[in-house]
């Protein structure tokens, strides 16, 4: 196991470096730093201002080698920012100047605290459903729920906050509209709805998903096996279907797990969460490039985490993995 | 950019694209796969039902797209067709007779069925208008992504070897930044506008599709035909394109439609994050966007973002549905 894990882990340092060599084409190529300084510090800065932006940040190096007499070669823009990357040196925001480690570890939190009951709640729900039309499939109730799921898939997730917020906030007044205070208990109504219409809005998708997991399974010759003995449909659908639909959906899943720290972007602007989704979601409206950057490098970092996390799950269900 | 802003250059572009679609269509229905699926589709209701949804957006889209030039500027084909709809002083209720106004209602010049905008025009006429920012995102990325997609997973699943480790590491490097990270880092870069956006979406749409054709290459070379076709000394150029392509063509049709439903959402999504389409273009996600504010004011103004909502949820799921049919049409065995 342990030299699995190993390479699984060799595996992901060329992705690692990939994602920071795109990071670096697009945010020192496709756009100088030059221009970068200009977009952040408007269109009235002096050139001496922008001069000082640069130098302060070290982008007023070359790009590659560093050719200039006296000086290491790899003392260039691409060199540092590697160097920068690989030790987690994420830098400081370009607005506020704040260290940008700072910034992300106290939006962590009101993000998990959205994301994390929603994707427990969204995951029970919407498995409960699928099993269901799983039960009754092929029926008429099946089919509605398909095209209800098809439906739901098809709103932009805007659209169930705006509609959230207006009839449950605005018109029943069963929750405030908007706002978040970090504070024991209290904080719970705050969460309600947003963590309501983020289960309602992933419903859809996730159903149809599970639906279509457990009816692949429900195809197997096990369970034909098991219906010739004499199982009832219950007990199939419970025990067998579940059982090994688990397996598959336990792994698809735990690739999003890592995930659930951003917060959602659009959710978290919306009700005002200080959340990770709401730091992106402002240093969008800026521009504040270095934000956005930290966040791809970090994001994908946290891809490749689900991904490990994954395989490991499926070497731990299904020994063959491992020695492979 | 000046030569695209033309309009005979924009005009004839649309042409050669439905040109291009029609005769790929035409070519493809000799082929034996091809006649069968459409036998199998023509059966298929709900099929049928959603592509008919299409092609009505299609038409709208189309009308918007082509523009005619006027005294002034120019217009297009469904600005011609709605001049008739007068144009209002700001915000009036579906079917009003008044404007919306509680302290001082003025009569309206016109009945309009969906109600006016904050600029008093007619928001079912914008909704269709906004058919074709859905249609160019779609349209634009699909022909960026889709010959990306299926040049590297043709590649890949045929040479194998060191070409399939390059293309399996582009893909997975790319997949590896959260999709939405990695639109809006682009979208920052190049600044915003529905090209940059066309090309935002397709940099991270190739890669779905690439891993499909690269799978359905890697079993299609096994076949007996590409080892007949390598017997009788077939170029590789040959057979990846005269005997690969057309064989992996259905799946790139069917990832073509679903996608395109993707794609209109992301506008939707990102036009709200402010990276989107620019400013004044009509687009549902610009409409739903301004439905914040709408919703607070007293009374309340409903009636843009349902306009919005409902045109997406018509054309979404019709996409998506068309998309499975097409897949039960191709692979009746598996769907």
């Amino acid at each position: 196991m342990f030299a699995y894990i190993l390479r699984r882990l060799l595996y992901s340092v060329p992705i690692v470096f990939g994602v920071m060599l795109i990071t670096f084409v697009l945010f020192f190529v496709v756009q100088s730093p030059n221009a970068m300084a200009r977009r952040v510090l408007g269109p009235k800065a002096t050139p001496q201002a922008v001069e000082n932006w640069l130098h302060n940040r070290g982008y007023d190096k070359p790009l590659i080698v560093n050719t200039k007499p006296g000086e290491p070669v790899y003392d260039s823009l691409f060199f540092n920012q590697m160097r920068r990357l690989a030790v987690f040196d994420l830098g400081t925001s370009d607005v506020t100047g704040r260290p940008l480690k700072q910034v992300f570890a106290s939006g962590a939190l009101p993000s998990l605290l959205i994301t994390f009951p929603a994707f427990v709640v969204g995951f029970a729900v919407a498995l409960g459903l699928a099993l269901y039309l799983v039960f009754v499939r092929n029926s008429a109730m099946d089919m509605t729920a398909a095209l209800l799921c098809v439906a739901l898939m098809s709103m932009p997730v805007m659209v169930y906050i705006i509609f959230g917020q207006y009839l449950v906030a605005q018109v029943l007044n069963y929750f405030p509209a908007f706002g978040f205070n970090l504070q024991g208990w209290s904080t719970t109504k705050f969460l309600l709805l947003p963590v309501a219409l983020m289960v309602v809005s992933g419903l859809g998708a996730e159903v149809r998903l599970y639906r279509a997991l457990f009816l692949e399974e429900m195809g197997q010759d096990y369970i034909r096996t098991a219906r010739a003995k004499g199982v009832s449909n219950t007990v199939v659908l419970l025990v067998h279907v579940l059982k090994n639909g688990m397996i598959n959906l336990i792994t698809l899943i735990v690739a999003s797990l890592p995930f659930l720290i951003m917060g959602s972007l659009v959710l978290e602007n919306f009700f005002g969460i200080p959340g990770l989704g709401n730091v992106l979601f402002t240093a969008i409206q800026a521009p504040d490039f270095a934000v956005v950057q930290a966040s791809v490098f970090l994001g994908s970092l946290l891809y490749l985490v689900g991904l490990l996390l994954t395989d490991l799950c499926y070497a731990w269900v299904d020994p063959r993995i491992r020695i492979q | 950019m000046a030569f695209f802003d033309q309009l005979w250059v924009q005009n004839s572009l649309i042409a050669l694209a439905y040109t291009l679609l029609a005769i790929f269509l035409i070519r493809r229905a000799r082929s034996e796969h091809w006649t069968s699926a459409w036998a199998r589709l023509r059966r298929d209701r709900t099929g049928l039902c959603s592509l008919g949804v299409i092609l009505m957006y299609l038409i709208f889209g189309t009308l918007e797209l082509i523009r005619v030039p006027t005294q002034q500027s120019s217009q297009s084909v469904l600005e011609i067709l709605t001049a008739g709809i007068p144009q209002e002083k700001g915000y009036s209720a579906p079917l009003a007779l008044t404007s919306l106004s509680v302290a001082n209602p003025k009569p309206l010049k016109g009945r309009h069925l969906l109600g006016t905008d904050a600029l008093g025009r007619d928001t079912l006429v914008q909704t269709l208008k906004a058919t074709r920012t859905a249609l160019l995102i779609g349209g634009l990325t699909s022909v960026i992504y889709i010959p990306l997609g299926v040049l590297l997973g043709l590649l890949a699943g045929y040479y194998r070897r060191w070409v399939d480790d390059l293309v399996q590491y582009l893909y997975s490097t790319i997949a590896a930044v959260p999709e939405i990270l990695m639109l809006v880092a682009v979208l920052l870069v190049l600044g915003k506008g529905l090209g940059t956006m066309a090309i935002a979406l397709g940099i991270t749409g190739w890669v779905g599709l690439a891993r499909l054709i690269r799978g359905e290459t890697l079993r299609q070379v096994e076949r007996p035909y590409v080892a007949a076709a390598k017997g009788m000394g077939q170029s590789d150029w040959k057979i990846l394109s005269r005997h690969l392509l057309p064989n992996v063509m259905h799946l790139v049709v069917i990832k073509f439609v679903l996608g395109f439903s993707g794609l209109v959402l992301a506008e939707a999504v990102l036009s709200y994050l402010g990276v989107g389409s620019p400013v004044g273009s009509a687009s549902w996600g610009a409409m739903i966007d301004a439905a914040r504010s709408e919703l607070s004011r007293e009374p309340v103004v409903w009636w843009n973002l349902t306009a919005a909502t409902l045109a997406l949820f018509f054309l979404v799921p019709s996409l998506n549905l068309f998309g499975d049919a097409l897949r039960r049409a191709f692979d009746p065995r598996r769907g």
